[in-house]
């Protein structure tokens, strides 16, 4: 790839002055395919390819794609669940270190595990049935050296309190509360540790929408509380909106967009961005959105198509397309696209029809794309 | 409409709120559901799933149900399939299907079934389920069988309603069957259909398999198609694939779509009529502008705040709902939705259940800011 020094220098967000509590330089991460009896590797899954982005102390950086795009596995790499292929995760410590988390071994890492936690999608899964609510939440605190019962008791009884559950509960199993309630039980967890950064892998789609807001609300404001930065993992643009600072756009293991929330929703530059975005279902019944579905099917990563991975299904596809590769690139002022077209296309967001009954036909692929 | 006349709401003219709107809008309806109650009847105690829930479904139409998790939505279309499994029973009610021989060939003569009234198990039923009333589940991956291909399973279910349609007519060959797959594959836009029949569930992406499964639920024509989150387990721009899908098949087909979400946004894209349901019972009732621009019942308003990008300031706290939908054995008296409403009526709400009572010209609402009428229990 050509553009990786400029982008690795551009992709950091605003506030770049202290240095950024992470930095994700040209991650990737590999997945054999092997076949056969003696397990021969054939081949590879790429499932992060070659992604870069800053994390700023502070914000709220959403990833966002669609299944197999490897938003989860890019936070699973973070966290170090899994280990990266190669790339670079510098990390800044409470210390003020920079770390390199990439090559560690499980046991360097001990120590910086408390700083980067995670909140679980399905809050049903995500607690130990057996092990009541102190248990749960003050694992982490027994894993990292808290050995006195008592001050994990104190502990634990004030997350609860800071999640808004009453402390009373602390010896209840996890059966007895609603999906909410799990959830900030979840999150009351992930926040034992005084983590820095919080990963966030899809932490309100599992639940409902009364609730959804209600937990919504809750991260914003420990947010704001204690300093915590966001990786916010979801596929649910609406809520992205919402609660991010930055939105980093995944397909097919590649980062196609990364802008500002604001400048990426008003002007997508990416045309899967913006075909993401007509997607989602609007709201009001006044607003019907015509065919708005992108042909064909997202694109395998173990063999992706020459060129950009998403010229089989990009409306505004030229030849260049079917073989250059495109780079992440500054379209403008911390906006950066993978895409040969990002400057000369106007994308639109929402795809408005009167009459969907009355749609004469499919529309020239063009029509709406390009000034 | 003397078929579908019933005594249970007996101060609404027209015995109750879907019929007066099906009979001027799209004739008599296909499907009356007429105070339909379902109870599971458990150690611990029973639980009311559905509890006096009534609508109409005509052809051609989609009827959106939406709620929150254990607001009954599922239950009630696994009531109409007769698929509640033990403990849980059909109480009461009734569940009309107005049978004819085309989806758009109800005439006003035509026999009405009451399917509550079908031993669940019984030959009647089992020709229904399947061929007049399909299912589109929502986990596609677990639909499907794992060891079949999903041609095979397909064709098993024309052959089948084949053999009943036609007991002393000619047998399908398996051939035909295979050729009718095939088209349906390509009907519901599935690229290479001929080597497709023969793949597993696990082989397909998830798109597809949904397809797939949508392509089963069509394989008899049925008139009536319940999707129960269809969409919710799958990404959006496929799902913008699948709604695209149901739009065209209603269009051309005039099938009648009970579609159940929780997402509000799919609602506003697929819906002509709305039911909110929240602990087994309807809250509110009316056509999808009405629901969404005139939102009369608390508790759709509450709804409606609560998604992000109806609220304008980004990053600001989102409008909740207090509190959290009650367990089912801890059941509020009086209307379900009073501990957790902002305009409750001390006194009033949590003492009597309030009546589905007409709040416009096409809705109606069940809350007691707008009437006094209360629900027979």
């Amino acid at each position: 790839m050509t553009g990786a020094p400029a982008v690795a220098a551009a992709v950091a967000g605003p506030g770049a002055a202290a240095g950024p509590l992470l930095e994700v330089r040209r991650l990737r991460k590999l997945f054999p395919i092997q076949k056969g009896f003696r397990r021969r590797v054939v081949g590879h899954v790429r499932a992060v390819d070659d992604v870069s982005f800053d994390i700023q102390a502070g914000e709220t950086l959403a990833l966002v794609g669609e299944s197999g795009c490897g938003k989860t596995t890019t936070a699973r790499c973070i966290l170090r669940a899994i280990t990266p292929s190669s790339g670079e995760m510098l990390f800044r410590t409470r210390e003020g270190r920079v770390v390199d988390l990439a090559p560690l071994s499980r046991k360097a890492l001990a120590p910086l595990r408390p700083q980067i936690q995670m909140i679980f999608q399905d809050p049903f899964g995500s607690l130990n049935p057996r092990m009541t609510v102190f248990d749960n939440v003050g694992e982490p605190l027994l894993v990292n050296g808290v050995r006195d019962r008592r001050v994990r008791m104190e502990r634990v009884a004030e997350l609860l309190r800071v999640v808004g559950l009453r402390p009373e509960y602390l010896h209840r199993f996890p059966h007895a509360f609603s999906g909410g309630q799990r959830q900030r039980i979840g999150i009351a967890r992930a926040l034992a540790t005084e983590p820095r950064l919080v990963v966030a892998d899809e932490p309100v789609s599992a639940l409902d929408v009364s609730v959804q807001a209600q937990v919504l609300n809750l991260l914003l404001e420990l947010q704001q509380r204690l300093h915590l930065t966001y990786l916010f993992v979801a596929h649910d643009l609406t809520v992205v909106r919402h609660i991010s600072d930055r939105v980093a756009v995944m397909y097919v293991g590649q980062l196609v967009e990364l802008a500002p929330t604001s400048a990426i929703f008003e002007r997508p530059r990416h045309p899967y961005t913006a075909a993401l975005m007509r997607a989602v279902p609007v709201p009001d019944p006044r607003i019907r959105s015509g065919d708005v579905a992108l042909p064909g099917e997202i694109a395998s990563p173990a063999s992706p198509p020459p060129g950009c991975y998403f010229h089989p299904r990009c409306p505004h596809a030229i030849a260049a397309c079917r073989t250059d590769p495109p780079a992440l690139r500054a379209i403008a002022p911390g906006h950066y696209a993978r895409c040969h077209r990002a400057d000369e296309l106007a994308l639109e967001t929402v795809a408005v029809e009167a009459d969907v009954e009355d749609r004469p036909g499919p529309s020239p692929p063009d029509a709406a794309g390009v000034r | 409409m003397p078929p579908t006349r019933t005594a249970i709401d007996p101060g609404t003219p027209g015995g109750g709120p879907a019929p007066a709107r099906s009979m001027t809008e799209a004739g008599p309806p296909l499907l009356s559901v007429r105070d339909l109650r379902v109870a599971f009847f458990m150690d611990e105690g029973v639980v009311r799933a559905v509890d006096g829930v009534s609508f109409d479904v005509a052809s051609g139409e989609v009827v959106g149900i939406v709620g929150e998790s254990g607001c009954g939505k599922t239950v009630t279309t696994r009531a109409i399939l007769q698929l509640v499994e033990p403990p849980g029973r059909i109480v009461s009610g009734q569940i009309l299907l107005r049978r004819g021989a085309t989806a758009d060939g109800n005439g006003p003569g035509a026999p009405v079934l009451d399917l509550a009234a079908l031993p669940p198990r019984g030959p009647a039923m089992r020709a229904i389920r399947g061929a007049e009333i399909a299912l589109i589940p929502q986990e596609p991956m677990a639909a499907f069988s794992p060891v079949h291909t999903v041609g095979d399973q397909i064709m098993e279910a024309i052959l089948l309603h084949w053999r009943q349609w036609r007991p002393d007519g000619p047998p399908l060959r398996r051939r035909d069957a295979r050729q009718i797959t095939v088209e349906l594959f390509r009907d519901v836009g599935i690229a290479m259909p001929e080597q497709r029949v023969d793949a597993y569930s696990w082989q397909l992406s998830g798109g597809l398999r949904q397809r797939a499964m949508i392509a089963m639920a069509l394989s008899c024509k049925p008139r009536l198609l319940i999707a129960d989150e269809p969409t919710t387990a799958i990404d959006v721009t496929t799902q913008a694939q699948v709604l695209n899908l149901l739009r065209d098949l209603r269009r051309r087909h005039r099938t009648a779509i009970i579609f159940i979400t929780h997402d509000l946004g799919v609602i506003a894209q697929i819906a002509d009529r709305v039911l909110v349901m929240y602990l087994g019972r309807v809250m509110e009732q009316g056509r999808v502008d009405d629901i969404f621009h005139a939102p009369k019942h608390p508790y759709t308003r509450a709804l409606l705040r609560s998604i992000p990008m109806r609220h304008a300031g980004r990053r600001d706290p989102l409008p909740v709902i207090a509190g959290s939908i009650p367990h089912p054995f801890n059941r509020p008296t009086g209307c379900p939705f009073h501990p957790r409403c902002p305009d409750v009526r001390r006194g009033v709400c949590e003492r009597r259940v309030p009546r589905l009572d007409p709040v416009g010209p096409a809705q109606w609402a069940s809350c007691f800011l707008y009437g006094d009428g209360e629900a027979t229990a």
